[in-house]
């Protein structure tokens, strides 16, 4: 297996590629493509690949770059997009189509800052708005994981017993652009790995069917169980795409969860993406002087997984979640499900929200030592902590009272009527 | 009830209806059982659309956006399409068919993709979808059943109502002129685009038989009476449409690469009068007459200066 140098963005779009490129004996690949900082190195190189069996369409918007992607796949093909932040927010309608349609589509997702106002840095936010659609969602820590979770979520979305679209996520920038050593496929793996697609549903003229027409509510509430079942279904065949990856191409993939230290931890931090390598120096660094702490990186959003999370947690009082997003109102998203999912069975938890790196500012070791910090001192959960906040903004004043439309009556005289 | 009788065939040249219409070997593509609306312009369409691929022995996917086309579907699990047939979303029709245009042509399959849109998916919100899908030249075949309204929703204006409609959203009637898609769509230069009215079947049936038989984007205008968004009699649907190619407000013409232009019918000019008299969008004191007819003949002439000067 070839190593080089390349950036998170190489490897994804390599990897979205070469799967493609494998689907060659069957009905060929398509992939609608949109340009977006900081995805567009992405789209550049799988436009440049020479597929055999392929086509590239270069659209007009991320909502058509999807709409291609879906067109291509209920005909049987292998399809992919890649998208980012705002395009990710344009092309929502027909995102919630491609899951909704049980179309084993793979999008890779460069996590980029919602605008306005303008940012192009790396936050989650974009990927976690499209928490409550049918779509596997799997965030990557660094360009290996991205090429490995890349070719990995096609073989998962294209189980039977799942077809589900999948959505590889990395940071902006700080993965999507930075060159690292990076094991690559040989286009021989990737055959092996991902076998011809037979999408089951795919729109053929010996068998003419209506996709989307109106449905009752008896009808809707079976499609959408069969959707929670086949989520339900995700984490074992996950599994198994591991297991098989590791046949293939000889080295483990990333987990979906992976624990550190956290066999006798009392305190447990939980990250996701590149925070989490950050905090896993920490963490090494705090167990060497002793201390009982540990590390939950989640890989996972969709589906949310609770078990591991559960048994990582089993000796911990407390729980850190750092969250590079943040949801108006509430807070950060990562520790919103986790709180959910502990609710009813480890009520004892003590669980804080970091909101750390918002808009892609940096997450040091001192970071995340501010908020071992701050988590070892509560007794008590709080409202989100601002990690790193220096200038917070002034408390703007309530706005004088207004005088009345109509004048009050004055009192001891009766209003008439 | 209207007093006066429509003029039904007029003095318009047009080719004579077949004696006999043979029936259809398979299944039509709208099955019987449609819950579409009587006097539906769609439903004309899409049986004719039926025969034409049967004709050329063709088979279609369709990709329909949100609309009536839609809905004519029916509920789950039955469907009124006899095709395979996928509802997109309302601006991704072209899209969509991008897509099953590019997996089809990569395995030499024959099948037709077939966008069917009313007019606020393509004149409107699909419009950037469209537009786009034509500037690539995507393998599909694209028709605009133009009802000149969003009539799935209850009849709204779209930027295809004519001047002085009476919708939902222009209760006072329609202040802007409608859209001139035709030529847009052949500004793209695209291989083929055509206008349709259901009152001239045999120039109908013709002109599907060369978007069938021609590869690249093809873009085809019908003119489609909707009686429930028009408050026209159904029986009266087809006179009404055949009216608006006599008086000039639908022209039907072809554009060939967009350079090429070809008129179909010649107008002579019939008075339009009962065409808006015989619909309650329209009052008459919202409808200058004279303006429309005016409008009317200088579209014409300039189409006729185009096909003179550059004849298909």
């Amino acid at each position: 297996m070839p190593r080089e140098i390349v950036t998170g963005n190489h490897a994804a779009g390599l990897a979205l590629s070469m799967a493609g490129e494998a689907n060659r004996f069957a009905r060929g690949t398509a992939a609608g493509i949109y340009p977006i900082t900081p995805q567009t190195e992405i789209v550049e190189r799988v436009a440049a690949f020479p597929f055999s069996k392929g086509r590239v369409v270069p659209v007009e918007s991320e909502h058509s770059a999807m709409g291609v992607t879906i067109g291509a796949s209920l005909s049987g093909a292998r399809a992919f997009t890649a998208s980012s932040s705002n395009g990710l927010a344009y092309m929502v309608e027909n995102i919630m189509v491609a899951g909704f349609y049980r179309l084993p589509v793979v999008m890779v997702a460069v996590n980029r800052t919602l605008g306005p106002p303008w940012n192009i840095w790396a936050d989650q936010g974009d990927t976690l708005m499209l928490r409550d659609f049918p779509w596997i969602q799997l965030y990557a820590q660094d360009n290996q994981q991205v090429a490995d979770l890349t070719l990995l979520a096609f073989r998962l979305a294209e189980d039977p017993r799942v077809l589900l679209p999948v959505l590889v996520c990395m940071d902006a920038f700080i993965v999507s652009h930075t060159q690292m050593e990076t094991e690559l496929p040989t286009q021989e793996q990737v055959d092996r790995y991902l076998p011809p697609l037979d999408l089951p549903h795919r729109m053929r003229s010996d068998d003419p069917k209506t996709l989307g027409g109106l449905v009752w509510p008896d009808a809707t509430v079976s499609l959408r169980k069969e959707i929670h079942e086949a989520f339900d279904r995700v984490p074992m065949v996950f599994e198994e795409c591991r297991q098989e990856f590791r046949d293939v191409f000889g080295r483990s993939p990333a987990g979906a969860v992976e624990a550190y230290h956290t066999k006798n931890a009392e305190t447990v931090l939980v990250a996701t993406a590149t925070i989490a390598t950050t905090a896993l120096e920490v963490v090494r660094s705090r167990r060497a002087a002793g201390e009982r702490v540990g590390l939950l990186i989640l890989r996972m959003l969709r589906p949310f997984p609770i078990d591991q999370l559960l048994e990582a947690c089993a000796s911990a009082s407390r729980i850190g979640v750092l969250d590079r997003d943040y949801a108006a109102g509430i807070g950060g998203v990562w520790a919103h499900e986790i709180r959910a999912a502990l609710q009813g069975t480890r009520d004892d938890l003590l669980v804080q929200g970091y909101l750390t790196g918002i808009g892609g500012g940096d997450v040091t070791a001192e970071r995340i030592d501010e908020v071992l910090v701050d988590l070892g001192q509560r007794e008590l959960p709080g409202p989100p902590v601002w990690v790193g906040l220096e200038d917070p903004a002034p408390v703007p004043a309530a706005p004088p009272p207004k005088a009345p439309l109509v004048p009050p009556v004055p009192s001891g005289v009766e209003a008439t009527p | 009830m209207s007093t006066t009788e429509l003029p039904v065939n007029g003095s318009a040249p047009r080719r004579d209806m077949p004696g006999e219409i043979p029936p259809l070997s398979c299944e039509p593509l709208l099955r019987p059982g449609n819950t579409n609306c009587g006097g539906c312009g769609m439903s004309i369409g899409l049986t004719w659309l039926g025969r034409a691929l049967e004709d050329l022995e063709q088979k279609a996917h369709l990709a329909i956006p949100a609309c009536c086309g839609a809905v004519t579907a029916g509920a789950f699990p039955t469907t009124s399409y006899a095709m395979p047939t996928v509802a997109t979303t309302f601006a991704a029709a072209p899209a969509v068919a991008s897509g099953l245009a590019s997996i089809r042509d990569l395995n030499g399959s024959e099948e037709q993709v077939i966008c069917w849109a009313g007019d606020g998916g393509t004149y409107d919100i699909g419009f950037a979808t469209l537009s786009a899908a034509a500037e690539r030249n995507e393998n599909i075949l694209y028709i605009c059943y133009d009802n000149e309204i969003y009539g799935n929703t209850g009849g709204q204006r779209s930027s295809a109502t004519p001047p002085g409609a009476r919708t939902t959203t222009t209760p006072h009637g329609k202040s802007e002129s409608k859209k001139d898609v035709m030529s847009i769509m052949a500004a793209h230069g695209i291989p083929y685009a055509a206008t349709l009215s259901v009152g001239h079947p045999e120039d109908f049936r013709q002109k599907l038989h060369t978007a069938l038989t021609t590869s690249g984007m093809r873009f085809l205008l019908m003119h489609s009476p909707c009686p429930t968004g028009w408050k026209s009699e159904p029986a009266e649907s087809v006179q009404l449409v055949r009216l608006a190619v006599r008086s000039g407000l639908f022209p039907l013409f072809e554009v060939f690469g967009g350079q090429r232009y070809r008129i179909n019918a010649e107008p002579d000019w019939a008075d339009p009068t009962e065409y808006f008299r015989r619909q309650r969008r329209f009052r008459p004191e919202e409808v200058d007459l004279g303006t429309t007819r005016r409008w009317a003949r200088e579209r014409f002439q300039r189409l006729k200066v185009l096909a003179e000067a550059f004849p298909a």
